[in-house]
């Protein structure tokens, strides 16, 4: 747990305190010396609207409307910052919370919740917005990130590939695999770690006994612990990373220290394994709060502003709602579809057999 | 051209990565050593350690960076060592590489060929003699081939690599100093998820794959000299399986027996089995019968003898069939 006493001192990369002070980090502050009034707003714009997306996501799981949801809420700052020092044809590996890295990626607010819906396993084409689909087996993604950014270091391409993942993920060995193949190929590759401090109902401390940012240590690997819930300071240190993977500086450990101030997902009930107080505690870090603040004292956050990030941020949560309710059940006979790429025999026998059930008048 | 299921395994890699530039190989000492079985033996030499990489020791590791140069357009080509070395990489092969076409809605495919020496007979100690393929005969989205002779060995490593889905390739690794007749400039003369009829019978209907398809000829030999006609099967695509080859060959003999190394206990055997009992129910004259390794850890290499089904064992279950 980290320190109440002094808020400045609490992570290692931070540019804007609790308060929306800024910290005098001329390295760190250098890396986003561009981020003027209007981009700081285009910042708070995207924190605000995707908290708004998720709230409404929850509302629709909790009115029935989608079988699960992994709330991201509390991190905000961690996702919109890192995702916007991509470049679109950087390529984003995610886990299953990254709905504001889609966001940010250009996914349309509508095609969010088809995966959490159940009318189907993906919510977007990957291809359209350089972003994998939810991957539930945690870490995984880790590999295919490495093995992606190796492929673009082949073709000559400068890009860089992120690989999202959180806490509990780097207990898994293909977390330690990736750190091992990005090291051993110098593969453009950052690793974006979401500390959030919980892995269900298991505290980071179980995962580590040591900051998860010394895991790059032993891979050769550099490795940056931000504060999470600092857009800025996670914007940095991203942006430091992503342009070191695109000039062939190899790979990139980053642990953003953030907080899931919801469940791990709508199933859960985190009221079992952590105190009010621990939420609370996070609460005066709230990554929305925190750039306004900024806003505040920079003169930036005007009335008129105001009212219209919230404007559209309720006109995106009434699209998503509208969008969740009318997805329709997908063709049951599409189920045999897209098993394989090419022409199965298997597949064609049964999808016959079921469609001659169906066609029976059979009912599920 | 007469060559060694080997260097037709080697040939057939060259012809691919020829071919096609985003062809590359992945694996464990497949570089200057050429693999322990030297299947791409001069390959990093010729084609560079771009194309021919040398991988950390990690097979999980392996199998998902190979699935993430595939979502960039590679046809990687990753060589697990031994069998008993791939199930580290299971949960990507099963969860990964095997669904992502059905999990993004048709948008994403993994052309993959994971290769993968199986099989026992060579005296090998433990883990290296493994039969791992109904693992991933049972996952859906994974095609599985396994060649029986050198001229299958080149054309099918061939078909894998151009097919867009993944393909588990498993190579008899007794079988890879057999030599024989490899016509190299030939187009495929059967489509991957063909069955061969090796050679015709009338009595029965022996069924095999990889390494025991020599077994079920060496049968089929000496049973021919007892005046007993035997139809040998190599099935070569282990999932799907070319039922209608089999049905009728079945249809015809009335009789099948079903050759497999690995453990006959939910096998590839049991599946093959049940359809051809659907299928063939009326022309069966006998219950369809299994020959294959028991059901234990593949036993020390002493005993291998033992375990491996050999021509007496598929001979007395032909037997039993004929008594029927």
């Amino acid at each position: 747990m980290v320190s109440k006493k002094s808020d400045k001192q609490t992570y290692p990369v931070q540019l804007v305190q609790p308060d929306g002070r800024r910290v005098l980090d001329r390295e760190h502050a250098a890396l986003v010396a561009d981020t003027d009034g209007a981009r700081l707003r285009q910042l708070y714009e995207d924190l605000v609207v995707t908290r708004r997306i998720d709230v409404e996501a929850t509302a629709l799981q909790r009115q029935g409307q989608l079988g699960l949801w992994p709330p991201l809420y509390g991190q905000e700052a961690a996702q919109v910052g890192s995702a916007h020092a991509l470049h679109p044809d950087d390529y984003a590996f995610c886990s299953y919370r990254e709905t504001a890295v889609a966001y940010c990626r250009g996914v349309p607010p509508e095609q969010l919740t088809a995966l959490w819906r159940g009318v189907a396993h993906h919510c977007w084409d990957p291809n359209q917005v350089n972003m994998t689909n939810a991957n539930i087996v945690v870490g995984s993604q880790g590999l295919h990130a490495t093995g992606y950014a190796y492929a673009a270091h082949l073709d000559g391409a400068d890009i860089a590939t992120i690989a999202y993942f959180g806490d509990g993920a780097t207990s898994e060995g293909d977390i330690a695999e990736a750190l091992g193949f990005a090291a051993s190929w110098s593969a453009p590759v950052v690793f974006f770690c979401q500390n959030n401090q919980w892995a269900i109902s298991e505290p980071v401390a179980v995962q580590s006994t040591v900051p998860l940012v010394r895991r790059a240590d032993g891979y050769g690997i550099p490795g940056v612990q931000v504060d999470g819930n600092d857009v800025l300071a996670v914007l940095a240190v991203t942006r430091r990373a992503v342009e070191r993977a695109r000039t062939g500086g190899g790979p990139t450990f980053i642990e953003a220290l953030t907080y899931r101030m919801g469940p791990h997902t709508t199933a859960d009930d985190p009221t079992r394994y952590r105190t009010a107080a621990d939420t609370e505690y996070w609460e005066h870090r709230d990554p929305i709060e925190r750039i306004r603040l900024l806003l505040d004292r920079e003169g930036l956050l005007d009335p008129e502003f105001a009212q219209r990030v919230a404007d559209t941020a309720d006109d995106i949560a009434r699209r998503l709602r509208t969008a969740t309710v009318e997805m329709p059940d997908p063709d049951p006979a599409s189920m045999f579809d897209h098993v394989y790429a090419t022409d199965h025999p298997l597949m064609a026998e049964q999808a016959q057999q079921f469609s001659a059930h169906l066609a029976e008048g059979a009912q599920p | 051209m007469i060559t060694t299921f080997a260097a037709a395994l080697n040939t057939g890699l060259r012809r691919a990565m020829d071919d096609d530039t985003k062809v590359v190989l992945l694996g464990e000492d497949i570089g200057k050593l050429g693999g322990v079985f030297r299947v791409t033996d001069t390959l990093q030499k010729d084609f560079g350690d771009n194309r021919v990489i040398d991988t950390p020791l990690a097979e999980s590791g392996i199998v998902g960076t190979a699935f993430g140069m595939a979502l960039r357009g590679y046809r990687p080509v990753v060589e697990i060592q031994f069998d008993g070395f791939v199930y580290p990489a299971f949960d990507q092969i099963v969860s990964q590489v095997a669904k992502i076409h059905y999990r993004t809605g048709g948008k994403v495919t993994a052309p993959l060929t994971i290769r993968i020496p199986f099989g026992g007979g060579i005296g090998a100690v433990e883990h290296h003699s493994e039969s791992p393929e109904v693992y991933f005969a049972h996952t859906a989205g994974l095609r599985v081939v396994a060649p029986s002779t050198p001229a299958d060995a080149y054309s099918m490593i061939r078909q894998a690599i151009s097919l867009d889905d993944p393909v588990v390739f498993f190579e008899p690794k007794r079988r890879y100093w057999d030599k024989a007749d490899v016509d190299f400039e030939g187009e495929p003369d059967l489509p991957l998820h063909k069955a061969r009829v090796c050679t015709h019978g009338t009595d029965a209907t022996v069924l095999a794959y990889g390494g025991t398809v020599a077994t079920a000829l060496a049968a089929a030999k000496i049973a021919a000299e007892e005046g007993h006609s035997l139809e040998v099967i190599d099935l070569r695509s282990l999932s799907p399986i070319d039922v209608d080859t089999i049905a009728e060959s079945v249809d015809k003999t009335g009789r099948l027996v079903i050759v497999h190394e690995a453990p006959v206990f939910a096998g590839l055997g049991a599946e093959i089995a049940a359809r051809v009992t659907e299928r063939c129910f009326y022309q069966l004259e006998a219950p369809v019968l299994r020959v294959g390794g028991y059901d234990i850890p593949y036993p020390p290499a002493k005993l291998e003898k033992h375990h491996l089904p050999d021509p007496d064992r598929i001979l007395a279950a032909v037997d039993r069939c004929l008594a029927a």
